[in-house]
């Protein structure tokens, strides 16, 4: 969306600076006169939440490294120092700890309104894709964060997902122990993962400038998944878009500050206040909410081998979305078949979640399975078959016309 | 480059020149990121002092019939049980064709060789069984005296171990039965130094 910006410097000193290095211009082009669409709903917001909670999480992590120990004799007490002793640090910690949880919830909102709304679909395949992609990395970067205070769940949770990788086929074991540097996880784990921990933030902060460029390549999707047109569909971003996210992420720092200062614990794990002790594993471990869903399918699956298989596939699925679904109709809104199958979709997932909670075991074993299975045929069977069956509604020739025709709806409500 | 004033020979000479250099620095470019790219990626291999910790020695003379005890070794746990006569015999029972991985998984003995009771153990004591506490699906610390194929006596079960993460079973000889585990608990390199001490590692 270049050559959208106005801008010319006013003053001898602007024009002077403009051009040596325009990048108030490149600022008011991307972030100010950017033209959005004027129907985005509030489930659009979320961009601008995950933008923020990734600032929290990099602001409070770095804090949180002033006072923090990365050795397997300290990093518990560390931690607990940091809580303890810290000034602040019962509440630097805890918004570090509780920002993950709300940083996964509000990145499993915005994808799923990205797979309502189709906002994967041509010409958003790489915008989704890098989205994707910041997702994983965000995956990595809580798995290593969350070993750091070295508690038993912190440590078993670490030698689980690393042994993952030993089911590769030859060498499996090989690759293990190089991730460990040991026969097992270990002082050299917790330092490489701390290490990692401090850098992997800022790669997503730049995979999120490459999400935010895709973006402004075609602009955003919007409710009627239409494409605009800009000046009679669109307004600037500033002071609408900034206004309306600013709003709603007001809204989201009470939710997040709700769980800081009144439930601090509900998300973790009374175990992780433990010790880490490499030779006792707790009768039941569970790895975070977030991991939840491909934690159950992990376990659906009665094979070493084809449990991890088909955990990352059910995240690698998500890369092939966009040439999974068949419909050229990018809304959900006007696709009454898909409407129906994308809730069945969201519950399956939510499912999912709670199998993954319980023990492998009994019923809930049996449940994991029909949701694996489910899961997977969303995206291979029900997707591409359902974009060639329905029969989707008409959708509007333009976004005011939607709009329009929303408004004249309810002015017409009282009526009835 | 035609406008200049320079003749054919010397321009063709110019351009093996070029070529040469430019595929010289490409190969040395190349060659010189993947040596350099070796150290980097190998130092996170297991360093000197954690290969330094290699061998634990015990004494299995308090470990009375019926007990067992975990220790740790390179960072794992080893459990080290000494079995009942009971045990013994439910794992001498077992047929090859009944076991999932009917490979002994024993350091101590050939590759391949079968996963009887007695390749499970070193040096014909069948009375200690020494094996690692990793349990081979994801690598937690299976529990002892639980899962089903221990030994049963009323209401006490006996041998037999129990992965709590996701429900690997193994039998009274560490030997996977059922559950995600693809293989038996792996017995690691150890020698008796005495009748009752051995030599891990």
């Amino acid at each position: 969306m270049s050559g959208q910006s106005n801008y010319i410097p006013t003053s001898a000193v602007g024009k002077w600076f403009h051009e040596r290095l325009p990048i108030y211009a490149l600022l008011k082009e991307t972030a100010i006169d950017f033209p959005t669409p004027k129907n985005l709903n509030y489930w659009w917001t979320f961009g601008g939440i995950l933008t923020f909670m990734l600032l929290s999480q990099i602001i409070t992590g770095i804090i949180l490294v002033m006072h923090y120990t990365p050795q397997v004799d300290l990093a518990f007490a560390a931690k607990e120092h940091i809580v303890r002793d810290v000034n602040y640090g019962w509440l630097i910690q805890k918004l570090h700890e509780v920002g993950s949880s709300m940083f996964f919830m509000a990145v499993y909102i915005h994808m799923f309104r990205g797979m309502y709304f189709g906002s994967y679909k041509a010409p958003r395949e790489v915008l989704w894709m890098i989205g994707v992609l910041i997702y994983l990395v965000m995956m990595a970067t809580a798995f290593m964060g969350y070993v750091l205070p070295w508690g038993q769940m912190s440590f078993w949770g670490a030698k689980v997902i690393t042994n993952l990788f030993s089911a590769i086929p030859l060498v499996g074991e090989s690759v293990t122990t190089w991730l460990w540097g040991g026969y097992s996880v270990d002082n050299p784990t917790l330092n490489r993962f701390f290490s990692l921990h401090y850098l992997l933030p800022f790669v997503l902060a730049g995979i999120v400038g490459l999400h935010i460029w895709a973006l402004h390549v075609p602009g955003n999707n919007n409710p009627t998944g239409i494409n605009h047109k800009v000046g009679q569909d669109t307004v600037p971003f500033h002071p609408y878009y900034t206004a309306k996210d600013g709003y709603a992420l007001a809204l989201f720092m009470l939710f997040f500050a709700f769980w800081v200062f009144y439930r601090p614990d509900f998300l973790g794990h009374a175990i992780n206040y433990e010790k880490a002790n490499a030779l006792v594993t707790p009768l039941h471990i569970v790895p975070e909410w977030y991991y939840l869903p491909f934690y159950a399918i992990l376990r659906a699956i009665p094979s070493k081998l084809g449990g991890v298989i088909a955990m990352f596939s059910s995240i690698l699925v998500l890369f092939v979305l966009p040439w999974l679904d068949t419909s050229r109709v990018r809304s959900g809104n006007y696709r009454p078949l898909f409407k129906g199958f994308f809730w069945v979709f969201v519950v399956v997932c939510g499912v999912l979640c709670f199998l993954g909670s319980k023990p492998a075991e009994g019923t809930y074993v049996i449940w994991a399975r029909i949701c694996t299975a489910y899961y997977f045929a969303h995206f291979f069977i029900i997707l591409p078959l359902i974009g060639l069956l329905e029969n989707p509604k008409p959708v509007p020739s333009s976004i005011s016309e939607a709009v329009l025709a929303k408004r004249s709806n309810l002015k017409l409500a009282p009526a009835e | 480059m035609s406008t200049v004033t320079h003749d054919d020979k010397h321009d063709v000479e110019d351009a093996g020149k070029r070529d040469f250099l430019y595929i010289a620095t490409g190969a040395v470019g190349a060659v010189g990121a993947a040596l350099v790219a070796w150290p980097l990626i190998n130092q996170m291999n297991p360093d000197a002092s954690v290969k330094a910790l290699a061998t634990v020695e015990v004494d299995l003379a308090p470990i009375v019939e019926g007990q067992a005890v975990i220790l740790k070794w390179r960072g794992n746990p080893v459990i080290i049980r000494h079995r009942t006569k009971a045990e013994i015999e439910l794992a001498k029972a077992v047929k090859m064709e009944e076991l999932v991985d009917s490979v002994a998984r024993n350091a101590n003995v050939k590759d391949g060789d079968a996963a009887t009771d007695e390749n499970r153990v070193v040096g014909g004591k069948q009375q200690f069984l020494v094996m690692m506490g990793v349990c081979t699906h994801l690598g937690c610390v299976p529990q002892g005296n639980l899962g089903d194929y221990g030994v049963v006596e009323g209401s006490a079960k006996t041998g037999g171990w129990f992965c709590p993460c996701h429900g690997s079973h193994y039998d009274t000889a560490g030997r996977i039965r059922k559950g995600p585990a693809p293989e038996n608990l792996h017995v690691p390199k150890y020698q008796y130094l005495t009748d009752t001490k051995i030599r891990i590692g």
